[in-house]
Formats: C-alpha cells, sequence, structure tokens
C-alpha cells in the first residue's frame, strides 16, 4: 500500500538497525520512553525491539487515553448512562474500562443505553435523532481529540441542539510529561515525543524539556520506520551531547503546531486547576473542562454527579507501568489476576496500552522464538 | 401437505386471486346437477379443490399469525420456503425427515446466523447461512447433502425479503449440491428481534477414510490459507454505512466442499486440519490449531494474502485483517512435503486461485501463534478478546 509499505521496509530497518547499535557507546545503557500509547501499539506489533540492541531499552509511558481515566470518573460517566433519559455515548476503547462498578460494557448488559461512537459528531447525530432523549459524549483523550469535542460543541451550540453534552476528560501532554520528569525514581535518556499530539500543539511546548531537564525529545511519526529512525535521532544527540527537540515526522506536525485546533480548544475549554489521572495521582493544571459559555453542553453541570474519588485496586501497579519504574511483566498481578479479559488496570484494555500490548504481542520469550522463528 | 404439482411462483393479489377461485368454481359445476343434496357436495368440493390450491401469502409483512401454528403458518411454509427448496424429503412436510444415507458414518453440525445487515454486497443472510453449514461439514472432511433451516422473523418484517431470503438460500443450496429437507419458523413480537435470524443444521456423508482435528497438526507441517483474508468482514463493515468509507469489497460467501474434496483427494493422509476461518478470523483458527495441537504456528506476514482495499480500510479502522472474518476461506494444515502440491491443486479448483502457504508448524513455544513481520520482527498473534464487529455472520 502506498505511503505505508515503504514505513514498515525490512531492508531499510536493518540498515538503520545497525547505525543505531553504531552509535551505542560500549558499556552504555539507554532507556528511552515512548510517551503516546500509539507509538507503543507500533512497537509491539511489527516487532520493533528485534531490531534495538540489547543496550536499548524503550519504557511505555502514560500516552494511552483510556489508561489514565481513574475511577471515579468511569463511575460517574456509570451513573450518568444510569438515567433513564440518557443515551451514553463513547469510543470503543473505553467500553471495557472499569471503574468501581464495573465498566460501560457491564452498564450496557444491565439495560442502560450505551453507544459506540467512531466520532463525538456521531453522538451529535444522535442527539438529533432522539429529541426526547439527552445525549451525552464521554469525551477522552489527549489534545489530539480535544480539537474534535470542541468543534461538535460548537456545532451543538449553533444548531442550537439542546439534548446533547459532553463529560470532559480531556487530559494535557505536557503536565503529565513533567510529572513523569520530576518523580524520583525514573532514570530515562531522553523521549520519543508524541506524533498525534504534536500535529496540534507543535513542537515548542516540549523545548522546556530539554532546556530546563537536560533530556532530548523527537517527536516521531506511528510507522515502525518512523520509531526507529527517532531512536537513531535520539542516539545522535546525545552522543553529541545535545539535548534538543527534534522532528522526525515533519510530513504530519508543523512546528508550530495546528493554530486553528488550538483557537477552537481555547473557545469551547478552559484549564482545569487540577485533575485525578490514573496512577499518577492529582496533577495541576493537566486537564480541561468545558467553558462557562458552553456551560448548557457540560454534562458535569448538566447531571448531578456523585464525583467521588475511588481508590486504585491495592495490587494494582498501573501508576508505576505509566510512569515507566516498572515493566509491564514486573507487575505482580500482570497476565495472572490482570489480564485482557479480566482487566485490574487500565494498561491492560487499551491497545494501546503497555500492559495489553506486551500480554497480546510480546508475551514469549526471545531466545525460544528466535529459535522457532530462524528460517 | 397436498400433492398439489410446483406451480409458477408468482405473487397474486387479492382481487385477482378471489376473481380466479370464483371462476374455478364454476367451472367445476356439473351441468344439470341440481339436487340440493348436490349442491351442498359441490360447494364442499370447491372448497376442498380452493384448499388444495397452492398456498399464497397475501400480506406485505409477517405478523405474529403467521408464527402462530395454524393456517397463516402453513401458507408462509409452503409458500415461501416449501416453494424456494422443493424437495420430496421436505414436500412430505412430516415432523421430521427420513433420510437415506449411503455410508455409515455421518457429520453432522449447526450454525445460526444474526448478520446485520441482511443483504450485503456479494451476498445476505440465506446463502450466508447455508454456505456457513455446508462449509462446516466441509471441514470435517463430509460432503454435504441435507440442511434443516430455521428462521426467527421479526413481526413486521417483509415477505418480499423473506422470499429473497429464501431464493438465495435455494441458490446456495443448489450450487453446494445439498437439500434443505426440515425447517422450522417462528414469529416474534415487533422489537424483539432484528428482522431475520436463520438458523441451518446440516448432515454430510465421510465418505473418505479421513481424520481431521485441530489437534492434528505436528513440527514441520505447512500452514495454507485458501484464499484473500478479511473480504467478507470488511464487506460487512462497510455495509454498515458507519464509518463513510466506500471501496469496492464483496463478501467471499462461498461453499468450500469442492475445494476440499480435491485437497482431500491429492494428498490422502497427508491433511491434518480443516478450519474455516469464520468469526475471528485466521488468527483464530490458527490459536485454536496451536492450542489444541501444543505446537507453534510460525507465520509470515509477507505471505499474507490480503487484497489491498481490505488492507487499506482495514489500516484505516485501525483492525488486523488476520482477525476480520472470512465466510468462504479455510485454512488448511497439511504435511510440509506436500505443501507445494496443496497449493498446486487448490489453485486449479474454482475458488481456490488465492491459495498460498503462510507459515509452518514447530514444537516450540507450544501454543503460541508468531507472527514474522514485514519489518523484520516478531510478535504474538493472540486470541482477541472482545468482538471488534459484532453480528457479521
Amino acid at each position: 500500500m502506498r505511503f505505508v509499505d515503504e514505513y514498515r521496509d525490512a531492508g531499510k530497518a536493518r540498515v538503520l538497525a545497525a547505525d543505531i547499535a553504531a552509535r551505542c557507546e560500549p558499556g552504555r545503557r539507554y532507556t528511552f520512553m515512548e510517551v503516546c500509547g500509539g507509538h507503543t501499539h507500533t512497537i509491539y506489533k511489527h516487532g520493533l525491539e528485534d531490531h534495538l540492541p540489547e543496550q536499548v531499552a524503550l519504557v511505555h509511558g502514560p500516552g494511552c487515553p483510556v489508561c489514565v481515566i481513574p475511577m471515579g470518573r468511569v463511575d460517574d460517566a456509570m451513573h450518568i448512562a444510569a438515567q433513564p433519559d440518557v443515551i451514553m455515548t463513547s469510543f470503543g476503547d473505553m467500553m471495557r474500562v472499569p471503574g468501581g462498578k464495573g465498566s460501560f460494557l457491564d452498564a450496557k448488559a444491565a439495560g442502560a443505553d450505551i453507544r459506540m461512537v467512531y466520532s463525538p459528531l456521531d453522538a451529535l447525530k444522535i442527539a438529533k435523532l432522539n429529541p426526547g432523549r439527552r445525549v451525552v459524549f464521554m469525551a477522552i483523550g489527549f489534545e489530539t481529540t480535544a480539537p474534535s469535542t470542541a468543534m461538535t460543541v460548537l456545532r451543538a451550540a449553533a444548531e442550537g441542539v439542546e439534548n446533547f453534552s459532553v463529560f470532559c476528560n480531556h487530559v494535557l501532554i505536557i503536565p503529565a510529561i513533567k510529572a513523569i520528569l520530576d518523580s524520583p525514581d525514573l532514570r530515562l535518556d531522553g523521549f520519543i515525543g508524541p506524533g498525534h499530539v504534536s500535529a496540534v500543539i507543535g513542537c515548542r511546548p516540549y523545548e522546556f524539556i530539554a532546556r530546563e531537564y537536560g533530556k532530548p525529545l523527537v517527536v516521531a511519526g506511528f510507522e515502525p520506520l518512523d520509531v526507529l529512525q527517532s531512536v537513531h535521532m535520539l542516539l545522535g544527540q546525545l552522543g553529541e551531547g545535545r539535548a534538543e527537540v527534534g522532528n522526525q515526522y515533519g510530513r504530519v506536525v508543523p512546528w508550530e503546531g495546528n493554530r486553528t485546533a488550538m483557537e477552537v480548544i481555547g473557545k469551547v475549554m478552559r484549564l482545569r486547576p487540577y485533575f485525578e489521572w490514573r496512577g499518577l495521582g492529582f496533577i495541576a493544571q493537566s486537564a480541561l473542562s468545558v467553558a462557562d459559555e458552553y456551560a448548557a453542553f457540560d454534562a458535569e453541570r448538566v447531571f448531578d454527579l456523585p464525583g467521588l474519588r475511588v481508590a486504585d485496586p491495592k495490587a494494582c501497579q498501573c501508576g508505576e507501568v505509566l510512569k515507566g519504574v516498572l515493566k509491564p511483566w514486573e507487575c505482580k498481578v500482570f497476565g495472572t489476576a490482570c489480564t485482557p479479559e479480566t482487566p485490574i488496570g487500565t494498561c491492560m484494555v487499551s491497545s494501546e496500552g503497555a500492559c495489553a500490548a506486551y500480554y497480546t504481542f510480546g508475551r514469549f520469550s526471545r531466545e525460544r522464538v528466535r529459535e522457532a522463528t530462524r528460517a | 401437505m397436498s400433492s398439489e404439482p410446483a406451480v409458477e411462483g408468482r405473487a397474486v393479489g387479492r382481487a385477482e386471486g378471489v376473481e380466479r377461485a370464483v371462476a374455478e368454481s364454476r367451472a367445476g359445476v356439473a351441468p344439470g346437477g341440481s339436487s340440493s343434496g348436490g349442491r351442498e357436495q359441490q360447494v364442499l368440493d370447491r372448497i376442498a379443490r380452493v384448499r388444495r390450491r397452492r398456498a399464497v401469502v397475501r400480506e406485505e409483512r409477517i405478523t405474529l399469525a403467521h408464527g402462530a401454528g395454524g393456517k397463516a403458518t402453513q401458507t408462509l411454509i409452503e409458500a415461501v420456503f416449501l416453494e424456494a427448496f422443493r424437495n420430496p424429503v421436505l414436500a412430505a412436510l412430516e415432523d421430521g425427515a427420513t433420510l437415506s444415507l449411503d455410508c455409515a458414518r455421518a457429520a453432522f453440525t449447526t450454525d445460526s446466523f444474526v448478520v446485520s445487515p441482511l443483504f450485503f454486497p456479494g451476498g445476505d443472510i440465506g446463502d450466508l447461512a447455508v454456505n456457513g453449514t455446508v462449509n462446516d461439514l466441509a471441514m470435517c472432511g463430509a460432503r454435504p447433502a441435507f440442511l434443516s433451516a430455521g428462521f426467527i422473523l421479526e413481526e413486521g418484517f417483509p415477505v418480499a425479503d423473506l422470499r429473497r431470503i429464501a431464493a438465495s438460500m435455494a441458490a446456495a443450496a443448489g450450487a453446494a449440491g445439498v437439500s434443505i429437507v426440515a425447517g422450522d419458523t417462528k414469529v416474534v413480537e415487533r422489537g424483539k428481534a432484528d428482522g431475520c435470524y436463520v438458523t441451518t443444521s446440516g448432515v454430510g456423508l465421510l465418505e473418505r477414510q479421513v481424520s481431521l482435528s485441530a489437534a492434528g497438526a505436528r513440527s514441520g507441517d505447512a500452514v495454507i490459507v485458501s484464499g484473500p483474508m478479511g473480504e467478507h468482514g470488511a464487506a460487512i463493515m462497510l455495509a454498515r454505512g458507519d464509518f463513510g468509507i466506500e471501496a469496492p469489497i464483496v463478501s467471499d460467501t462461498a461453499p468450500l466442499h469442492g475445494l476440499v474434496a480435491a485437497l482431500l483427494d491429492a494428498l490422502p493422509g497427508g491433511v491434518r486440519s480443516l478450519r474455516d476461518a469464520t468469526r475471528g478470523g485466521v488468527a483464530t483458527v490458527l490459536n485454536e490449531v496451536a492450542t489444541a495441537s501444543q505446537v507453534a504456528v510460525v507465520v509470515e506476514e509477507e505471505a499474507l494474502p490480503v487484497r489491498a482495499e481490505v488492507t487499506g480500510v482495514c489500516e484505516l479502522l485501525g483492525i488486523d485483517p488476520l482477525y476480520v472474518a472470512c465466510e468462504g476461506r479455510f485454512v488448511a494444515v497439511v504435511d510440509g512435503e506436500h505443501a507445494d502440491r496443496a497449493v498446486q491443486v487448490l489453485r486449479g479448483q474454482p475458488g481456490g486461485a488465492g491459495a498460498v502457504r503462510i507459515g509452518t508448524v514447530r514444537d516450540d513455544p507450544p501454543g503460541l501463534v508468531l507472527l514474522r513481520t514485514v519489518f523484520g520482527g516478531t510478535r504474538i498473534v493472540d486470541l482477541l478478546v472482545g468482538d471488534p464487529l459484532p453480528r457479521i455472520c
């Protein structure tokens, strides 16, 4: 397939892999975090780690939208969905995320009207088709999905769709990265920066990482060669003693981002003073709510919410996994109590979650696999 | 059931039917017959004649009466199903079909179909229901012979759609050389079902001495798929119109018994396992083989046959074609020494032109399906937890 196959070429990968190995200083270990769950998925789906030398380790960051939703917010959403006149709409990824009282799938089986949509505009369409019902969109995601939620609110306002509202759980990537950088138990050599988020916010917001923390960051695309090349670029910077923001994904990400998208977010949404992240705790100014001007479309104001904080299950170590302190398989319940069928933690839910990706794609001994796949 | 011969199937309007009934009854009056007892007998004869006439469903939509087991049910069965599937065993309309089997061993299977939408590019629930059961029998190494068909209809379902489904079932049965010899119809209230569900069961004759089992794979065996993957699932996805994507993809629904017969004849004793790759796609079948045989299945991503349109749609939707359903493709595990011959034989058969070897069976690590990616890495191909696409068959 054009524009995809060329980014999956094994020959080019081998050339790049050899160069990556050459750039590694003997005896030195390198740990890079891919912030975005999309990268985690790519790394496992294409078996990218087979091209990396033992010295280079990738740890999986917090950039998986459903993985960072705290249980209390899921319970709030289920409370809204339980109102008899409500149609709750959600992306498919969200359906299996466990709250304190089960998941959307459980609520749906128990009679709640919860529908999967592919875009917030689909939710708005459902609202127009069901004027007698209140339709709520469960908005999740980073700056990548926030513009489409904001656009939908603008359209609902313009068209006067009064039975539509948004349960806003949009979060911001920069405070999350900062929380990770400030975490004392973490040693990273650099970041593979999120591609789609950066298409919206641009590269400039990452500059403090290089300037204040002395760590390089390379914004990367989502094909396997993109990720491999960004590792190559990070090693290049480290080898020359530089720490800068690089852009491997120039074909999609402009340095200044997407001004229009940022303006739409700015118009419809406001920064929350603080927001709880699953596993990471409360982070200041790390999430968005619906602005006062659009209060009529804010599910948090349309409905009375319990707003209870639900502690993560004791056994769950999603926080450590999200910060990259633990590899998925190092978690106490990984693969035994917590599996994709019965997830305890959110990292096991989405295909972008580090644990689910590792469990689904990478659950094997490299040694034995090398033996089995020898041609 | 009456012994009335098949009449050209044609919808008859009420008025026209009544006129004809009157005309025929008049024609049946013997000239000169006039005694009062004789007249009553004539009327009774006339009623009897009318009742013997070919049943006609006059309603445009299914009503609860069609499921009540009385006259309307009988009319529906005779006018729609018997009309489409006509054969002597079914025509007897006994409580069960009496079958004569020419061999001592038979395969027996059942499958229900709830696909949405009912009609899609390349097929409909009717041919899907026939081919699905025909293929399950074929995967046992059997020659499909007899099917039953059970229908659950929603009140209000258009009779025209039911006729269309019955017609495509009849065509699919004809193409597969099977007879539909038993059936059942139920009607549920509006809102309690989604239009039409079909269940087919089937009996197939085991004429060859074969032992096919997912547990039969051994190290060194070759894994073959009979054609491009994922076309049925992709066609259904697009037919639902949820995505606003258009692509020329049609369902691959087809009977597979011919391909299977050719393969079994060409490799006596060399075929270990056959499975059609329906729900869960090829990946799910490979996992069944790896688990049941306690072997590793190593698949080459480069060899996987997927049409460019299907790859494109799957990329857009973030779905892996390995998990997308086919309704006319199977996965064969064959003796590695005869793999080339197997592929060659399949390619020479109708419906087998796209057959290709996709992988190899190894001893270790047992129970895992491994994929060597085009990119040069390795990953597991696991079972999916939930179905990304419910109700594709």
